[in-house]
């Protein structure tokens, strides 16, 4: 039995909801992906999304982002319903969000800085391009990367620059609610924390809401405010870890009491304590 | 809202100097972000007092605003109730190139605006462009040096091609039976019907135009031999070959290309298989023995175009069209057109697989490498079946 204060649908206290999804059903037709989906992300926290493999994260992101048409049930985002939209009335909302797909998504034919100023072009054309260029400057110092990165060409970047440039581009608009899918899939450890810490940081200066897809049982740990589990097709539960850790789901046990979970539960006491 | 700082609960913190006792300030009722004062008094400077929203949404006007300002010039915060990081980079770079003075910032906009500071680290958005001359020459070069390093790799790759018929003829047990199977049913069989189509179609193109021609000197019978010798002959074999290359280059380059992308071709050869055993080389046997084949098929189908447009058009029955075409066209014009095959076939699978093996880094690339394999094809056949052409006339095969 889940207790009502890790229900999906429960909203804790002082939240204004910035994604509420209700009902939600996808599928790709017989196999079904998400059946009564319910979830609610509250402003200003870092929500972290587990679930095995297959289970339909990266579907749940399309659809809250629009990529995606499900077949049933709600979905709203800044207080704006996404279902059912035209691309003209979705724009609207697509400016206040900023995403960071799993491989970057780069424009390969624009240089890293080009690329942080698409959004904004597509969205302010009037701005004069010694402006822009300095809005770009200092989105890709925001993202983490060296000046020297602005000129040079995706094929040019390793995979943990890859996702710098990709979250200066998310970054671009100045988003209220930046969506991450699995930043850190592929970096190395060292460069895995350096990204925690740089997605921590932005967070807390720009008070961003981070929707986060992850595999990263350190990530999870170290930033995530609360951690809802996809499993059977919908959100089993949402909560901090030790609240997840109390309940008596088999995957969720399996999951932080395996042994990566343990292993990254000390490391994080350890930093903490240290 | 969001990560705007929020006029509420502001303390003020003067971050310089204080407003000129002198400057007369005039705030929006509407509380719209406008100027609210502009005290062009050179002696004292300006003030620049924006109420409401300093955000991305009015960047451009409150740039040409503050650069129509003079100098000194002080920027009064008090009246805002929203700023984002471009509004605030905006300020920031007031004060970092002009020396400007901040007043009336709440904590959160002082803090917004010492982490924008932060950032200011200036980076170029496309790399360095040399001189126009330079840039000339060393494009020249570099398309001297990428055609010699291209030619040279495309003989090496023909090398390769060679050793691994050799080794499949050696150890016949490495032939891929199966993939060349597969590549007969992609190359060829599927290809019959557009090839049949297109020659079809060709056929009654030649026939309708001949005619034409041919009757302004009352010799409209001539349009059978017109068709017969020309289809057979060139057409057949030059239109079959530009539709594979079209058709099957294409493919053979995109397909290696991808997978040279997704490391398929690394993976094989560390298990130890040869990427050119595996791949090329039952494509160019593919190639090699369909184009004979599917010339054949197109010239079959452009002589009953043709046939049917004389048929219908000329009144020139079937069997007088078959008896005629057997007089007019000698033996060696279909060996014309069926020698040429095989080497347009070799050359097609050649230029697609080789572009093929050429991709490296991005998808990007794929489309670049799939283009120049079909143009590279195209052009390598036509090439050649101008040397045919002298070749078999200078023996008397006219």
């Amino acid at each position: 039995m889940i207790p009502k204060k890790l229900e999906p649908t429960f909203a804790p206290e002082g939240c204004h909801p910035i994604i509420t999804v209700r009902g939600l059903r996808n599928a790709f037709g017989e196999q079904v992906i998400h059946d009564n989906l319910d979830l609610t992300v509250c402003r200003g926290e870092i929500i972290g999304v587990v679930g095995g493999s297959g289970t339909g994260k990266s579907v749940l992101l399309r659809s809250i982002i629009g990529l995606q048409t499900p077949e049933q049930g709600q979905i709203e985002v800044l207080g704006e319903n996404m279902v059912g939209r035209s691309e003209d009335e979705a724009k609207n909302i697509r400016r206040r969000w900023g995403i960071l797909f799993q491989n970057g998504a780069l424009f390969s034919t624009l240089t890293v800085a080009e690329n942080v100023e698409v959004p904004i072009r597509e969205y302010f054309p009037y701005l004069k391009p010694p402006l822009l260029d300095e809005i770009a400057s200092y989105k890709i110092a925001m993202g983490g990367l060296p000046p020297d990165a602005g000129p040079k060409y995706p094929s040019e970047l390793s995979g943990g620059m890859v996702k710098r440039a990709g979250l200066a581009r998310a970054l671009a608009l100045d988003p209220e609610l930046l969506f991450l899918d699995e930043p850190t899939a592929g970096l190395d450890p060292i460069a895995a924390a350096a990204f925690d810490e740089l997605i921590k940081g932005l967070q807390k200066r720009l008070d961003l809401t981070v929707f986060l897809i992850t595999h990263d049982l350190d990530t999870l740990h170290a930033i995530c405010d609360r951690v809802a589990v996809l499993a059977d097709r919908h959100v089993i539960a949402v909560g901090t870890i030790p609240e997840l850790l109390a309940l008596d789901h088999p995957w969720i046990q399996e999951y932080f009491n395996g042994p990566r979970g343990r292993t990254a539960a000390q490391s994080y006491e350890e930093g903490v304590t240290a | 809202m969001g990560r705007e700082s929020t006029g509420k609960g502001r303390e003020r913190v003067a971050l310089l100097l204080h407003l000129p006792t002198s400057a007369i300030s005039r705030i929006n009722p509407a509380r719209m972000a406008e100027v609210t004062e502009q005290d062009s008094d050179q002696r004292r400077g300006s003030v620049y007092r924006v109420a409401g929203a300093l955000t991305i949404t009015r960047a451009a006007t409150t740039q040409r605003e503050i650069d129509a300002l003079s100098d000194p010039l002080t920027i009064d915060l008090s009246e805002i109730d929203r700023m984002d990081t471009v509004g605030a980079w905006l300020v920031y770079r007031a004060v970092r190139d002009r020396g400007a003075k901040v007043i009336g910032a709440s904590r959160d906009e002082v803090s917004l605006l010492k982490q924008v500071g932060e950032f200011d680290k200036p980076t170029q958005v496309v790399p360095d462009e040399p001189h126009n001359f330079i840039a000339v020459l060393r494009e020249l070069g570099e398309w001297v040096a990428e055609t010699g390093t291209t030619l040279v790799g495309l003989l090496g790759f023909f090398g390769a091609t060679l050793i691994g018929f050799a080794n499949v003829i050696r150890r016949p047990k490495r032939f891929r039976v199966n993939a060349v199977i597969q590549r007969f049913d992609v190359v060829g069989v599927r290809a019959l019907g557009i090839i049949g189509l297109m020659s079809f179609l060709i056929g009654i193109v030649i026939a309708q135009q001949g005619s034409v021609q041919l009757a302004q000197f009352g010799a409209e019978v001539y349009t059978i031999n017109l068709i017969g010798r020309i289809t057979v002959r060139e057409l057949g074999t030059l239109m079959t070959a530009i539709m594979v290359a079209g058709r099957s280059g294409s493919a053979f380059a995109a397909q290696l290309g991808t997978m040279k992308i997704t490391e398929e071709i690394d993976a094989m050869r560390t298990i130890g298989v040869s990427p050119i055993e595996a791949l090329v080389i039952p494509r160019m046997i593919a190639s090699i023995i369909m184009m004979p084949l599917l010339s054949f098929w197109a010239m079959l189908m452009a002589l009953l175009g043709g046939g049917i447009f004389v048929w219908l058009s000329l009144s020139i029955p079937p069997i007088t069209y078959i008896q005629r075409l057997q007089e007019v066209i000698p033996l060696t014009d279909m060996w014309v057109g069926i020698i040429k095959a095989p080497v347009f076939g070799f050359i097609i699978a050649l230029a697609g697989c080789f572009q093929g093996m050429l991709v490296q880094g991005n998808s990007e690339e794929v489309g670049t490498r799939t283009t120049a394999a079909v143009v590279q094809s195209i052009f390598l056949v036509i090439v050649l079946d101008s040397i045919f052409a002298v070749f078999f006339s200078s023996i008397g095969w006219t």
